[in-house]
């Protein structure tokens, strides 16, 4: 209970706020609030994916203009036209996010930064806009017979919304969704690979964001009854952004102390700096560019993380999550001991004149452990990278249980049932290790956004939180389940990568370098863990330079030098190998 | 539509386009040096050309404090670093780079009757107070961050963008200026006629290009720059310093930054805050090259500056938007033959 008190004292001083705030506080709160649900759309797109836009203001802007123009001109009902307005900005955002999102990370930026541009010269230009002087005459909303007239009574409206958003976008960003947004900063390879179509979930969260700030446009053409460009342009674009940044542009709350600090600070020094520099201007970009900067270089997480702290972590710090109990998920059926899970035959990949991979072959049964070793540089992870749809081999072919994978998406791959880990780490350093496990069961649940935005997805989300800590259970992790996987030990995480790849309910696993970085009893009991996994049907392939623990492990072993297999047979067979020993030892020369 | 406007349209958009194409060359510059998406671009070319029309009015141009207050800054800290490393011998050296640049030039300023000056010789003190400002810049906000992802160099790059059109509103007042021709008059040739200040720009765009290239191809600092831009680790590992491959850079784009404003002045009135379109269609044009390739990117360009004057002949209200607009199909074709995710690093 008391984890919730800042919270409903922050919405009683609020709620009571029109009592005793004068009439100008009022009318900057209003501000604020409608400031803060596009920063808090930035949050999203910026803070939780990595993405970010300049073009935030020109979405106020289609917002605004397009109940401007339908009230006035067509005099249709304003609550018809904020659903016009969010097909409208929804339209434009899908446009603008189909042809910069498969981009890499600094286009979208770019691009909305064009458009930010474009849009509002096409705003002061189209007659039936008003050009430049905009258009008047905007009826204001009512609700009933209830005509929102005046700042105040629209105050609890905006504020009703900007507490909605916030409650909307925590609960989804504590979903199996919002997993999915927040791994998008993990890289797109690891995401991909849990699952996750990363394209599609940066698409949801542009146009998200989009449809926040056409929200904010829509209350901002009411609530002054006029619009014109300028507040569209593209520096509010950019003050969007310095809001969500200054605020703290990966918290929730972030948004909303930005978009206050901002605004209040926006009003100070607009009274100011003029009498300082005796001359009109907007002079206090100046400031908000410093600002910016020193944030950027010294406190880059913003001033929300900075208030949390000075009130002692009130829900920072890592505390035992209560899992509710719920059903186990559905598993798939077990394949038959011996059974032929991965094919791969003659692959070859070439980089340019290097040829990394040429002619590999093999195979791997159910219930099978099959090693992978060889030299460094010997194409070990170009080859795991061409059997789990990272990359695609120039010539040869990968069946995966009978069917051809080879240049498949990964995420087919991974839905197929093959689950991988990574030889360079792969988490989310800030979720906790129960949350980045979970993310492995990406493609076992099936909860929408806004399922998970209304909460409608509960006892699912109930089931994969178990499902995770049943990973954790069995590799040993559950003690951690509660802190944030960037605390654990390099050993540590490696195995917390191996419970996320059992999460996804695999038939084939995928191990690259597991045993690195980890204490003898701990490979010893990775080896036991891996021999149950074994016993229970699963095949697994692995790469690894352990000998001991190889060779006390592996049904079988494959060797690769140069690219190439040199050398595969039982573990005591390769260990007298001379071609083996050769690559290992050298030979005589 | 006859020969005529064809005409005159086309040397219209090939002058803004050889702008352009300079501004789109330093942008891939900076980018691949650094990867800062050098967003402050259009305030060197404003600064450029207020600062020649403030020397050619007789006024001390307020630029020129700016660069002795950011020397001063930065001679400060990296003083006090130097101190605390117990390395004196760098102190001269740094003390006549930060302080002594800028504080000569500004006494050359006050030395000079610089109204009377050939311009050739205005030219060169106004490039002297600008170009300082790049390095500096790069010194104070972009250094600190070096290994930041790009989103947040872009983020500080438009910061610095906002800090910097707003200095010039303080220095430079809210009026625009117009400096005279390099030479006036105009060159009849069949139909055709091309003033001489076009053939200057495009002449000197031509031979700056020419002089990068050699610069890129033929010297070892371009080299190393070059080589900073392929692989930063890399170029490290090589004695390569690559924070001085920052600062060179942004010397190089500040300096042609100026020169753009200094040759785009006589053709049009420029204000403190026009470089950010100008910066920003010069972008366009870097972004066709895919922020890669220089050759692209200044073909692109030069298509910018077409695409503008003809757009501005047909349809000259919607002239941004079409130029803007413009970015949209490119971003399609880029996007529909990249194969595959790219990986952040």
């Amino acid at each position: 209970m008391r984890r919730h008190l800042p919270v409903a004292l922050f919405v009683a001083l609020l709620a009571s706020g029109p009592l005793w705030l004068p009439e100008f506080g009022v009318t900057l709160l209003n501000y604020i609030g409608l400031y803060a649900m596009v920063a808090l759309g930035l949050v999203l797109l910026t803070g939780v994916g990595g993405m970010t836009s300049f073009g935030q203001a020109a979405f106020v802007g289609l917002g605004a203009y397009t109940t401007a123009y339908l009230t006035t001109a067509h005099e249709l009902s304003p609550w018809l036209t904020l659903v016009i307005g969010w097909i409208i900005t929804g339209g434009f955002a899908l446009l603008l996010g189909a042809i910069t999102l498969r981009l890499s990370g600094h286009f979208l930026p770019l691009g909305t930064l064009a458009w930010g541009i474009s849009l509002y010269f096409l705003f002061g230009n189209l007659d039936d806009l008003g050009g430049h002087t905009g258009l008047t005459g905007i009826p204001p909303l009512s609700l009933g017979s209830l005509e929102l007239k005046s700042g105040e009574s629209l105050y609890f409206l905006i504020w009703l919304i900007v507490l909605a958003f916030v409650l909307v976008t925590r609960n989804l960003l504590d979903s199996r969704t919002g997993r999915a947004i927040r791994a998008l900063k993990g890289g797109v390879v690891m995401a991909e690979s849990m699952g996750v179509n990363t394209t599609r979930v940066k698409m949801v969260v542009f146009l998200i964001a989009a449809l926040m700030a056409a929200t904010s446009g829509w209350l901002y053409a009411h609530l002054q009854r006029f619009v014109n460009p300028t507040p569209f342009a593209l520096n509010m674009g950019i003050e969007y952004l310095f809001m969500a940044v200054v605020g703290g542009v990966a918290h929730v709350w972030g948004a909303i102390v930005g978009a206050g600090l901002i605004t209040v600070l926006k009003q100070w020094l607009q009274d100011l700096l003029p009498q300082l520099l005796g001359s009109d201007g907007n002079f206090e970009i100046i400031v908000f560019g410093l600002l910016m900067i020193f944030m950027l270089q010294r406190a880059r997480d913003g001033i929300w993380p900075l208030v949390l702290k000075l009130f002692h972590g009130l829900g920072a710090a890592p505390r035992a999550r209560v899992l509710p109990e719920a059903e186990p998920l559905e598993r798939r059926p077990a394949r038959k001991a011996g059974e032929v899970l991965l094919d791969a035959r003659q692959v070859t990949r070439r980089f340019g004149g290097l040829v990394a991979n040429k002619d590999m072959s093999l195979s791997v049964a159910a219930g099978e452990i099959l090693a992978l070793i060889g030299p460094n540089g010997a194409g070990k992870s170009t080859f795991f990278n061409q059997i789990s749809g990272v990359d695609t081999p120039t010539s040869g072919e990968i069946s995966f249980l009978g069917e051809r994978v080879d240049g498949a998406e990964s995420r087919r791959i991974a839905r197929a049932g093959m689950s991988r880990t990574f030889q360079h780490v792969r988490l989310l350093p800030t979720m906790t290790v129960r949350e980045n496990v979970a993310l492995g069961a990406h493609l076992r649940g099936h909860g929408g956004y806004l399922a998970a935005a209304l909460r409608l997805e509960r006892n699912e989300e109930a089931r994969l939180l178990r499902e995770a800590q049943r990973a954790l259970e069995r590799v040993g992790l559950a003690d951690y389940a509660d802190q944030p996987a960037g605390s654990l030990a390099l050993g540590q995480q490696r195995i917390l990568e191996i419970a996320r790849a059992l999460c996804a309910d695999p038939c084939l696993l995928l191990l690259d370098e597991p045993a690195a970085g980890l204490r003898y009893l701990e490979k010893q009991a990775l080896a036991e863990l891996l021999k149950s996994l074994k016993g229970e049907g699963l095949g697994i392939l692995l790469v690894e330079h352990d000998m001991d623990f190889v060779m006390g492990l592996a049904d079988r072993v494959v060797v690769m030098e140069f690219g190439e297999k040199i050398a595969e047979g039982l573990p005591a067979e390769i260990q007298t190998n001379p071609a083996v020993i050769e690559a290992y030892l050298g030979g005589v020369e | 539509m006859d020969l005529q406007i064809l005409l005159l349209l086309g040397q219209d958009g090939l002058t803004n386009g050889a702008i352009y194409a300079l501004l789109a060359l330093a942008l891939v510059l900076v980018f691949a040096v650094t990867r800062v998406i050098f967003i402050p671009q259009g305030e060197f070319v404003a600064y450029g050309a207020l600062t020649l029309a403030a020397l050619q009015a007789g006024k001390v141009p307020a630029t020129i404090w700016l660069a002795v207050a950011l020397g001063a800054v930065v001679f400060v800290i990296d003083a006090a670093i130097a101190l605390r490393a117990r390395a004196w011998r760098r102190l001269p050296g740094l003390a006549a780079l930060t302080l002594g640049v800028p504080l000569a030039v500004a006494a050359l300023i006050h030395g000079l009757d610089a109204a009377t000056l050939a311009l050739p010789l205005q030219i060169l003190l106004a490039l002297a107070v600008v170009a300082p400002l790049g390095p500096l810049i790069y010194r104070l906000a972009f250094q600190p961050l070096a290994s930041a992802p790009v989103l947040v160099l872009l983020i500080v790059s438009v910061a610095t963008h906002m800090t910097l059109m707003g200095l010039g509103l303080v220095f430079f007042g809210a009026e625009g200026f117009r400096t005279p021709a390099f030479s006036d008059g105009s060159l009849e040739l069949g139909p055709a006629t091309l003033q001489y200040q076009s053939l200057w720009i495009v002449g000197v765009s031509l031979v700056l290009i020419v002089a990068l290239y050699l610069f890129f191809g033929r010297t070892l600092t371009g080299k190393a720059l070059r080589a900073t831009a392929m692989n930063r680790t890399g170029a490290r590992l090589m004695g390569i310093s690559t924070t001085l491959a920052g600062k060179l850079s942004f010397f190089v784009a500040a300096l042609m930054g100026a020169f753009s404003g200094v040759l785009v002045s006589p053709v049009t009135t420029l204000y403190y805050d026009s470089g950010f379109l100008i910066g920003l269609k010069g972008f366009v044009g870097a972004i066709i090259g895919g922020l890669i390739s220089y050759p692209v990117a200044a073909l692109g360009a030069v298509l910018v500056g077409l695409l503008e004057s003809f757009s501005s002949f047909y349809a000259s209200s919607f002239k941004e938007v079409i130029v803007f607009t413009l970015i949209i199909p490119v971003l399609l074709w880029r996007s529909l033959t990249t194969r595959h995710v790219e990986e952040e690093e």
